[in-house]
């Protein structure tokens, strides 16, 4: 029998030809290991071809620090979060406006204890609408077996420009050697 | 060679008889994070319980958790460090109607370089909401996953387990 060559339609096409291969509405677009402790890890170039973004790794960071998300290279006070938090003992929560970037996991930090590494998943909204301000959402935490913590953030970057990249920084330290971060675009129906 | 979704489903178990511990074995090492979906019910009389994991057969002092929760009154968080097992969210109580759904995002649990860790979201709409975050203090992949619940109750008939895999790129 002979062999159909498959077409894998990660994006906007239809399946049209025998063998065709729908991959499903969640694509992956890039995966970052360190493989040496590294200040600041960004996704540049993202497709524009989505409906919504999710990130998706681990962190462990030199400092025991938050990372700080901005978008687009913005630098500026334009952007705002809550936070939902526990950390062991208590619930608690916060928020941030007018600040330079959104702080992901700020009450503990990403652990720097070695081989512990804190995850996150996190999800950007309609990040190509150039009507609307962009807003986040995430859920992240980290344990090493003396003390741990888990927050919920929501986030909002003023700006009404498609993202067309991500980073994450940190205040102090750097992201350590096998740190991942995983981008993946969420498609529309029909799409 | 069929290319797979980014989101596979690996395996399903929805039990017919009452079961002490559900087991997902010689999972796949080729994604990158796991996804569990634990629909499930338990077997005392009493009420909820914790739902519990271990990894690879480790019963050893090698899991530990912190975890932020609401009860209808007050919102709290606890941990644990040094424990047999890992949580993995709650399971109802056998007179309860409710099948408790625990989502739980294992990542990167095919790498030998780090302790593994995962994020998990439990909803007991009866009682409970919460977000845990768990850490196993080994660098080995994963390779299997238990499942049961705490004080060795049965999990019921009708619970629906399903173990899916995430590929990143």
């Amino acid at each position: 029998m002979a062999s159909i060559s498959l077409k894998y339609k990660s994006k906007s096409g239809n399946l049209t030809a025998p063998g065709d291969v729908d991959p499903g509405a969640m694509i992956p677009l890039a995966t970052t290991t360190l493989s040496t402790a590294t200040a600041t890890i960004t996704f540049s170039s993202i497709p524009q071809n989505y409906e919504h973004l999710q990130v998706r790794g681990i962190l462990n960071n030199s400092a025991t620090d938050a990372a700080l998300m901005t978008f687009n290279g913005d630098t500026g006070s334009n952007y705002s979060r809550h936070r939902l938090t526990g950390n062991g003992s208590g619930a608690g929560a916060a928020s941030g406006v007018n600040n330079t970037s959104i702080a992901i996991n700020g009450l503990t930090g990403f652990q720097s204890t070695t081989s512990v590494y804190g995850p996150v998943i996190l999800d950007i909204l309609d990040y190509v609408n150039t009507s609307k301000y962009k807003t986040i959402r995430s859920l992240s935490g980290t344990e090493n077996n003396t003390s741990g913590g888990i927050e919920f953030n929501s986030g909002l970057w003023m700006s009404t420009n498609a993202i067309t990249s991500i980073t994450f920084s940190t205040v102090s330290g750097t992201w350590a050697q096998y740190s991942t971060l995983a981008l993946y675009g969420i498609k529309r129906a029909g799409a | 060679m069929p290319l797979p979704s980014t989101m596979t489903p690996i395996a399903t178990t929805t039990l017919t008889t009452a079961t002490a511990t559900v087991t997902f074995s010689s999972i796949p090492q080729v994604y990158t994070d796991l996804v569990v979906v634990a629909h499930v019910k338990g077997g005392n009389a009493g009420g909820a319980e914790v739902y519990l994991m271990q990894f690879n057969g480790d019963t050893g002092t090698n899991y530990s958790r912190t975890e932020l929760y609401g009860n209808g009154t007050s919102a709290a968080s606890t941990r644990a460090s040094n424990n047999t097992s890992g949580r993995a969210g709650r399971i109802s109580g056998s007179g309860s109607s409710e099948y408790v759904i625990n989502t739980l995002n294992i990542m990167n649990y095919s790498n030998t370089t780090t302790y593994k860790t995962w994020l998990v979201r439990e909803n007991e709409a009866a009682s409970w909401t919460a977000a845990d975050v768990g850490l196993w203090r080994s660098t080995a992949a994963i390779t299997s996953i238990a499942l049961f619940s705490n004080s060795s109750y049965n999990t019921a008939v009708g619970s629906t387990i399903t173990l899916y895999g995430i590929k990143a790129a």
